[in-house]
């Protein structure tokens, strides 16, 4: 049963993974930049609905809503400022701004927030038989095997979030402009679409989907500092890289696989060395397909 | 001697050295004079390690043309070896500079090897791929240091991963103790050595650039397919600078650790290596004096900043964004080009 936990805690695990890796991969599609900040992106907005929640005392829902809309704003604020004036810029110069713009984003936390620690409220619990006690989870076959509802509500928010985006590309006017920019942003150009607004649009989705996932990643391991979104982001990085960066199905896939190789080398090899070993893998992975699970190999023309 | 002064890459290169050597002879008489602040003078190996971590970066970044976003992993390799000699030969070698000069020899020898390791499958790879592989073997190595135990006692060093099983004798010192790394460092790293250090890593780097090899490294950075399509080794190559870069690392992680009384893994994390880009992208790339002032005036200015306190490291930020917003702006490049001209053909190359 204990293998059953871990494949479960994590396919959680590699889910909120996933949604981070969904903002990685569209900015890396259609702008063809690694956004270091994205990482941040989280952290904020996993603050946003700590303070709406606990110290404005809104409902959990409308702490998360407005968390998702600040980061959307701050998203489509950072690629304005920061970004937009660098369209024509060489990418190491856009990889810099855009780790000043994390530095920026954490320094700022660490000023408004300050370093201390800040205990992330649980929302997905219920009042158990005993009213004094708060039930978190369930529990199947007896005990053996319990899965907390944050496990449950994590899983389903990323598959609603994947089937939603992957409609959203395949079938609506926005997304078809989306993989155009993508494919030629010239050419999308010529047939009258607005690159900068679609640019935009996929910041403000990918900072959207990382209100959701510091919601959840706080859900799941309650402890808040500023530099809460570092490591996350950049193993969501990895998870974008892992299943070839620009898919969204690759994001899915990457994520997950990597939230259960986490789970899995924490509990058979090493706490110390999971991330080692997660790298590790990453690495194997690359070297026998060198653009990722799912990405497409672009031969190069003489 | 005129001959050589027209040569351009020749003149470069020479402005460079001179620009060190005045650097090191007024840093070192205004210490000597003692009207250095002490918060500085603590600052001038760490400064000197930083300059050889940047402009060795920049010979993969800039002369290579990879982006490494691993580079601290290899200052942590030559830290870690370089410092475990360094306390090994304590006795064998009672002379501080001598041990000094061993201790960067070793971690300069190591990080080499690991470079070459790493090397094998990193440059199969392209563009960002590349970069996120090397970051990932950064991660790697800060975790094996992290549960990486070595004692030494009478029969040797014992080495041990995830916990402590070295089994020391009584006599024996355990050097490096997982997650507390190395304590206890006798400090020998000077400002003298780690001025010839950076001397010698740019006589170096400015040997390897107008040699053939240099012209073949970039050769491949500006066409790979037209490099190979005329003969040339790209894996030997790129190798080749990559292992040279490593190998400097590792002597400039000896020289930073051995300034300090303790070292621990975690120093050298994806951050450190963030920031020795930083310098590089700042300095110009393939500019070495550039990468040099700007890893100098960039680990001095947060310190600079102190008076701001709080505020400093957002401050840092937000000058790190505007000067990349400046320089890449193509109207300010325009105005540049206008006010100066033949700036745009001096500032291609290296």
């Amino acid at each position: 049963m204990s293998f059953l936990n871990f494949v479960i805690s994590g396919i959680s695990l590699g889910s909120i993974y996933a949604i981070i890796a969904l903002g990685y991969t569209m900015v890396y599609g259609i702008a063809k930049m690694l956004n270091f900040a994205h990482g941040d992106v989280i952290m904020v907005g996993a603050y946003v609905c700590f303070f709406a929640v606990s110290k404005y005392n809104l409902p959990p829902l409308v702490g998360v809503l407005l968390a998702v809309v600040i980061c959307t704003l701050l998203g489509m604020t950072i690629e304005k400022l920061a970004y937009k004036p660098l369209r024509s810029a060489t990418s190491l110069a856009v990889l810099i701004t855009a780790i000043g713009v994390s530095y920026f984003l954490q320094n700022a936390a660490l000023l408004l927030w300050t370093s201390n620690p800040k205990i992330f409220p649980s929302f997905f619990k219920r009042a158990g038989a005993d009213a004094t006690q708060a039930v978190n989870g369930v529990s199947l076959f007896g005990g053996q095997l319990r899965i907390s509802y944050v496990t449950v509500v994590t899983i389903a928010v990323c598959l609603v979030i994947m089937v939603a985006l992957t409609l959203f590309t395949s079938r609506t006017k926005m997304g078809k402009a989306m993989r155009a920019c993508s494919e030629d942003k010239d050419a999308a150009r010529l047939m009258g679409i607005n690159v900068d607004s679609t640019i935009s649009l996929t910041f403000a989705i990918g900072s959207g989907l990382a209100a959701i996932a510091g919601v959840l990643l706080c859900s799941a391991y309650p402890t808040l500092v500023p530099t809460t979104g570092s490591m996350p982001g950049i193993k969501a990085f990895t998870a974008a890289v892992f299943g070839g960066i620009g898919s969204i199905p690759g994001a899915l896939l990457g994520g997950i696989l990597l939230g259960v190789i986490e789970i899995f080398a924490k509990a058979y090899i090493s706490t110390q060395m999971s991330d080692a070993v997660v790298f590790a893998v990453l690495i194997i992975v690359l070297l026998v397909k060198p653009a990722g699970l799912l990405g497409r190999k672009i031969h190069e023309k003489v | 001697m005129k001959k050589l002064w027209k040569n351009k890459t020749t003149r470069k290169s020479f402005v460079t050295y001179a620009f060190v050597v005045l650097a090191y002879v007024i840093l070192q008489s205004i210490a000597a004079g003692g009207g250095m602040k002490s918060s500085l003078k603590g600052m001038l190996v760490p400064i000197c390690a930083y300059v050889v971590m940047a402009i060795s970066l920049n010979l993969v970044v800039g002369i290579s043309g990879e982006l490494s976003l691993g580079h601290a992993g290899f200052m942590s390799v030559g830290a870690f070896t370089g410092v475990t000699a360094a306390i090994a030969l304590q006795n064998a070698i009672p002379n501080a500079p001598l041990r000094l000069v061993v201790a960067m020899v070793v971690g300069a020898v190591f990080a080499g090897i690991v470079g070459f390791l790493i090397g094998i499958p990193v440059l199969r790879l392209k563009g960002d791929y590349l970069a996120i592989v090397t970051l990932a073997f950064g991660e790697i190595i800060k975790s094996i240091f992290n549960n990486l135990y070595v004692g030494m006692d009478g029969k040797g060093l014992h080495i041990s991963l995830l916990e402590d099983k070295t089994h020391l004798m009584e006599d024996g010192r355990l050097i490096i103790a997982g997650p507390m790394g190395i304590g206890g460092i006798q400090k020998i790293a000077t400002f003298t050595a780690g001025f010839i250090l950076i001397l010698v890593c740019l006589f170096v780097i400015f040997n390897l650039v107008n040699s053939r090899s240099g012209r073949a490294i970039m050769a491949i950075r500006d066409n790979r397919i037209a490099a190979e399509s005329v003969g040339i080794s790209v894996t030997k190559y790129k190798m080749m600078a990559f292992v040279i870069s490593a190998a400097m690392a590792g002597a400039a992680g000896t020289l930073f650790a051995l300034n300090y009384s303790t070292v621990v893994a975690n120093k050298f994390d994806f951050n450190t290596s963030i920031l020795v880009l930083v310098f590089v992208v700042f300095g110009g790339l393939g500019n070495m004096l550039g990468s040099i002032i700007a890893a100098a005036v960039l680990t001095v200015l947060p310190e600079a900043l102190r008076g701001f306190a709080t505020y400093r490291m957002l401050i840092y930020a937000i000058v790190l964004v505007l000067v990349m917003l400046a320089t890449n702006s193509p109207r300010l490049k325009a105005l540049l080009a206008r006010l100066v001209p033949g700036r745009k053909e001096e500032g291609t190359d290296g």
